[in-house]
């Protein structure tokens, strides 16, 4: 199914999304990585507040290149999400809701997901010059001194993204693959 | 003897950095647009539109293919006739790594320290591989490696009684539990033989050779079809959200090695499987 959504993504608008919807984004995104997610959750185990506030937030697991002169930003294509896996649930747990990348997800995530409602989305990984093309706003907002790695706030337009999973649990990775090797099998 | 100066490898290199992180060789672009043509899967296929726009828009704009533009992996063939003078040949390909990721506004994705982390700022220090070759002439190749895929990669001591066999279930073992991390359409390198080490050189070599050349050895050459058969039998397919291009090419590279050995590895590449090179 293809569908236009604008953030914030609240509980309502996540449990209308289901793995393999086809979708495409509008609206404010918050862009860590690694480096980022540790100093947030370090950060939030000091009980002090996040550089953005995560209630119903989408972050988007992005380190892009610079952006040349006249550019927003440069290329920003999704990172491996499993590297996050060890800080997604802690953000989920203070209202980040949407998550955007590539890759894998540990079943602790898809847990977490299922508890607070969560969406993992994919963008195509390795094409960071087209999803360049959807960021029309870019501002640094912490963490400056990660470079490439620091915290920014993103307004997109229209962003091609697929549910991966959805709040239910269901993964496209392994429903997408089974789909696509069933009708295989049938051909034969 | 021919001299050449450090300022020239430089110059190469910083040039070499920029165009083959915006430009995808064209053995490459053949490979996904040639497997676009046979994709029978539907969102296999959008997919792969997707993919071809990209470095269509990378091309056309001037600008990385993807944002991990990678850690510099230089390679050097250098005549044994030639004799580099003003600088020394480190310092001059760093400098070139140096100038063409700040020039070409490449990210700057290299730490000082595995563990302690930090990072250079500059994506110095270059990943250099030198070979010594007859002749008067360098040959530097440029191939930035991204790490989404370079962490599926991997490597088997095995005992030659493992055989061919064992290479087999290696490659496919190694591709399935990769998944979709190392974006796929991937390329695999695969490197047999020689030392630990030799190995692991031999598969990044391999993933620099051209998707539509084969190994000159036939039993080779049948071997990089057969894997590359089944490998796109998987069904893991594009972004590994299912369908039938799960790779867009396989290279196989081998060494002699010692009577109680067989070593293998893997080195996974993404569909940006990216490299440059010049002639000084």
């Amino acid at each position: 199914m293809e569908r236009h959504i604008t953030l914030p993504l609240t509980e309502e608008l996540a449990k209308t999304l289901h793995a393999g919807d086809s979708v495409y984004l509008t609206g404010t995104i918050y862009t860590s990585r690694d480096a980022g997610h540790k100093r947030m959750c370090e950060a939030l185990a000091r009980g002090e507040k996040l550089p953005f506030d995560p209630k119903d937030a989408t972050i988007y697991y992005v380190g892009p290149t610079p952006a040349k002169p006249g550019q927003v930003i440069g290329s920003a294509g999704p990172t491996t999400s499993g590297r996050m896996d060890a800080y997604a649930p802690t953000m989920m747990s203070v209202g980040a809701r949407g998550m955007i990348g590539k890759g894998a997800r540990l079943p602790e995530v898809v847990g977490a997901m299922k508890k607070y409602s969560g969406v993992y989305f994919g963008a195509i990984g390795g094409a960071g010059a087209l999803l360049a093309k959807c960021i029309k706003k870019c501002e640094l907002i912490a963490y400056e001194d990660l470079g490439a790695e620091a915290l920014r706030e993103l307004y997109v337009e229209d962003m091609p993204l697929v549910v991966i999973i959805d709040s239910e649990g269901n993964n496209l990775y392994e429903d997408g693959r089974k789909a696509y090797l069933e009708k295989c099998s049938e051909k034969k | 003897m021919r001299e050449i100066t450090a300022a020239q490898i430089t110059e190469v290199v910083a040039r070499l950095c920029i165009e083959a992180n915006e430009h995808l060789p064209e053995d490459v672009k053949c490979a996904i647009k040639n497997c676009r043509a046979c994709e029978d899967w539907e969102t296999a296929q959008g997919v792969l539109d997707k993919i071809i726009e990209n470095f269509e828009i990378a091309d056309a704009n001037n600008v990385p293919i993807c944002q991990d533009t990678g850690m510099a992996c230089v390679f050097l063939e250098i005549g044994q006739d030639v004799h580099i003078t003003g600088g020394n040949l480190t310092d001059a390909i760093n400098e070139g790594v140096r100038r063409g990721y700040a020039e070409g506004y490449l990210r700057k994705s290299v730490v000082a320290d595995p563990v302690r982390r930090g990072n250079t700022g500059d994506n110095t220090p270059a990943m250099i591989y030198t070979e010594i070759v007859p002749g008067e002439e360098i040959k530097i190749t440029v191939g930035p490696k991204g790490f989404g895929s370079e962490n599926m990669s991997a490597i088997r001591m095995f005992k030659p009684s493992a055989g061919l066999q064992g290479i087999k279930d290696f490659i496919i073992e190694t591709v399935e539990a990769a998944g979709p991390n190392p974006c796929p359409p991937m390329v695999v390198g695969v490197g047999i033989g020689g030392t630990f080490d030799k190995a692991a050189l031999l598969a990044k070599k391999a993933l620099m050779r051209p998707l539509d050349s084969s190994n000159p050895d036939p039993f080779y050459a049948d071997l990089e079809v057969e894997m590359l058969e089944k490998i796109n039998q998987l069904g893991i397919g594009p972004q590994g959200f299912g369908g039938k291009t799960t790779a867009i090419g396989l290279n196989i590279e081998t060494l002699p090695t010692h009577i109680a050995g067989m070593p293998c590895a893997i080195n996974i590449n993404c569909h940006v499987t990216r490299h440059k090179t010049e002639v000084i």
